[in-house]
């Protein structure tokens, strides 16, 4: 694989023929890229969008083929597969609407002038270095009342009436999961959006200040509107991305307490994993592909309404 | 630039409140994790929400590295990361660089795929990866993980070094080839060393992605000889899920290598999207 990534260009010193610049060349330096993507993502996408419509069922061997639409049939009767629907909705949803404010509040926040801002910048950064699986047992254990905090807090408070965990109330449970998810997340957008900040070129706002405008309305007449659209593209590759994100929530609960955090990735990947059925797991997937199509869609016709830049 | 021009003193108290709140919420998790692992096991209980443990001890660290397995799965976890971010690297170099000095048939197509592989639930190919890797009898090996992260990797990478190659102007490479260098020797001799904060930013991008890999190394691996940190820590969990010392202590080291690397990249990754944000 190594060896691929370096074309070896014929002789070193003979001037490279006109044939071998322009039409073979490139291929060599992207092949390598290709070739990966194609055999390890792209293959496998449709091998995996085939066993939607097959019953590969590691533990039912015998019992493979061509089934037609009965996956799909068992999923519109599945009553787990529409609580985890409406989950994905919240979990989603919780999940960018905190972490696009927080983190468009951090950014504005780095935007400006103070003391020691470079380490400032590196530790608020921090979380999303954080391995996934760390964040989730980290969070895990702090939402535990023996050893975190958190319960006793949150009783203190008077929002708990007394010290419990949450990960087991299947009311309050899915608040565990967003909560870390928005600690993870909120450097993302501060990181895109604290780049997008930095190219507007400084001069608006100095025209602005001479012309008398206060600090709101450069804000909502300069800043936003250059942010727009990264803000969209943005919100956009994060809501699927965070639909589609499962290790935190596999980790802190499993998708417990009774399917009350449960989303349709962590559905996919417990009934790939837990109970080797690829066939519906797949239909599974195939559903959340098309919903996330769907939204997508949707958002870049938006985008194009009402985005005028 | 700045947002705050007349500055009131109580607009400058709200912004040091707000990033110290900031600076709180990202860090006290951390603090805890680390709390936990020096505090003595007989104190975990007494003091479990004290702030500040009474007394603090190594043993736990000891213990972690010493009697259990995850030294093992640590070096296995450093091998994967590392040979994953090193392919990765290499390989989305030579495609950024194709994509960003060359215009050849087939080029938007190519992107294309590239685009739609970050777009669809990875989890969708959980199912097929597992056949194809059992089938040519990789299962339980690390290679398969090196091969199947790498590839996950690539479009993203190969984005980055694309937009740190743009970065950089054409004439110098077209004036080596002037005075009788071959397109890669320019490429090796002049613009490598002018990109090397970009693959370094890459390379620690790839490693942190790779380190914290979950769900695919838990479905391919399965025998405790290759198991990576994630896999093993989430075993260790569920079999002794009361030896919270220990676990915290294993989940310090499992975060040490990841933020060596942020705290490298992080400026240049603020560099490499404002420039990408510039040319729109």
């Amino acid at each position: 694989m190594m060896s691929t990534t370096k074309p070896a260009p014929g002789k070193p010193r003979a001037r490279p023929s006109f044939y071998f610049r322009y039409l073979v060349e490139p291929y060599l330096y992207i092949s390598p890229a290709f070739v990966l993507i194609a055999l390890v993502m792209l293959v496998p996408l449709v091998i995996g969008v085939s066993y939607a419509f097959q019953s590969v069922s590691l533990l039912r061997p015998f019992e493979t083929g061509w089934v037609g639409t009965e996956n799909f049939q068992a999923l519109w009767t599945d009553r787990k597969f529409w609580l985890a629907l409406k989950n994905t909705f919240w979990w989603t949803l919780g999940s960018i609407f905190f972490q696009f404010f927080l983190g468009l509040g951090l950014a504005l926040l780095l935007n400006t002038h103070f003391y020691g801002k470079r380490l400032v910048q590196a530790l608020v950064f921090l979380p999303w270095a954080v391995p996934t699986f760390l964040s989730a047992l980290t969070w895990a254990w702090l939402f535990n009342p023996t050893i975190g905090p958190l319960p006793h807090w949150l009783a203190a408070l008077g929002i708990l009436s007394e010290p419990y965990n949450i990960l087991g109330d299947p009311d309050l449970a899915m608040w565990g999961p967003i909560t870390a998810n928005v600690w993870f997340g909120i450097p993302f957008f501060a990181i895109t959006l604290l780049a997008a900040l930095q190219s507007i070129p400084g001069e608006l706002y100095e025209a602005a200040e001479i012309d008398g405008a206060t600090a709101w309305q450069s804000f909502t007449k300069i800043t936003l509107p250059f942010l727009a659209p990264m803000i969209a593209i943005t919100v956009m590759l994060r809501t699927i991305w965070i639909a589609n994100f499962a290790d935190l929530i596999f980790v802190m609960t499993g998708g417990g307490p009774a399917n009350s955090t449960q989303i349709l990735s962590t559905y996919i990947f417990t009934t790939a994993f837990r109970k080797l059925d690829f066939g519906y797991a797949s239909a599974i997937a195939v559903a959340l592909l098309v919903l996330l199509l769907i939204y997508a869609v949707i958002l870049l016709v938006l985008r194009r309404r009402l985005v005028k830049i | 630039m700045s947002a705050l021009r007349k500055s009131s003193p109580l607009a400058v108290t709200g912004k040091y409140l707000a990033l110290a709140f900031y600076l709180t919420f990202a860090l006290f998790p951390l603090y805890w994790l680390a709390k936990i692992a020096v505090t003595p096991d007989k104190l975990i209980f007494s003091e479990g929400t004290a702030m500040v443990p009474s007394s603090f001890t190594f043993e736990n660290f000891r213990t972690v590295l010493i009697a259990t397995d995850f030294l093992s799965y640590f070096k296995n976890s450093l091998i994967v990361s590392l040979g994953t971010a090193a392919i990765t690297t290499c390989v989305a170099a030579a495609a950024g660089y194709a994509f960003s000095r060359f215009d050849f048939r087939g080029k938007r197509l190519v992107i294309a795929l590239m685009l739609i592989t970050q777009m669809f639930p990875l989890l969708m190919i959980i199912a097929p990866i597992y056949k194809i890797v059992a089938a040519v009898g990789l299962l339980n090996s690390l290679t398969s993980l090196i091969i199947v992260y790498t590839a996950f990797n690539v479009p993203f990478a190969t984005f980055l070094m694309q937009s740190f190659f743009d970065g950089i102007p054409k004439d110098l490479e077209e004036a080596g080839m002037i005075d009788g260098c071959t397109r890669f020797e320019a490429l090796r001799k002049i613009i490598l060393p002018l990109t090397l904060p970009g693959l370094g930013a890459t390379l620690g991008f790839i490693f942190t992605a790779a380190w914290s890999e979950l769900l695919f190394a838990l479905m391919l691996i399965n025998s405790n000889d290759t198991m990576t940190f994630p896999v093993g820590l989430l075993t260790f969990v569920s079999k002794f899920s009361v030896d919270w010392g220990q676990m915290m202590a294993a989940g310090v080291l499992a975060l040490v290598p990841s933020c060596l690397f942020f705290i490298f990249i992080q400026r240049y990754l603020v560099q490499g999207l404002t420039s990408g944000a510039v040319k729109g």
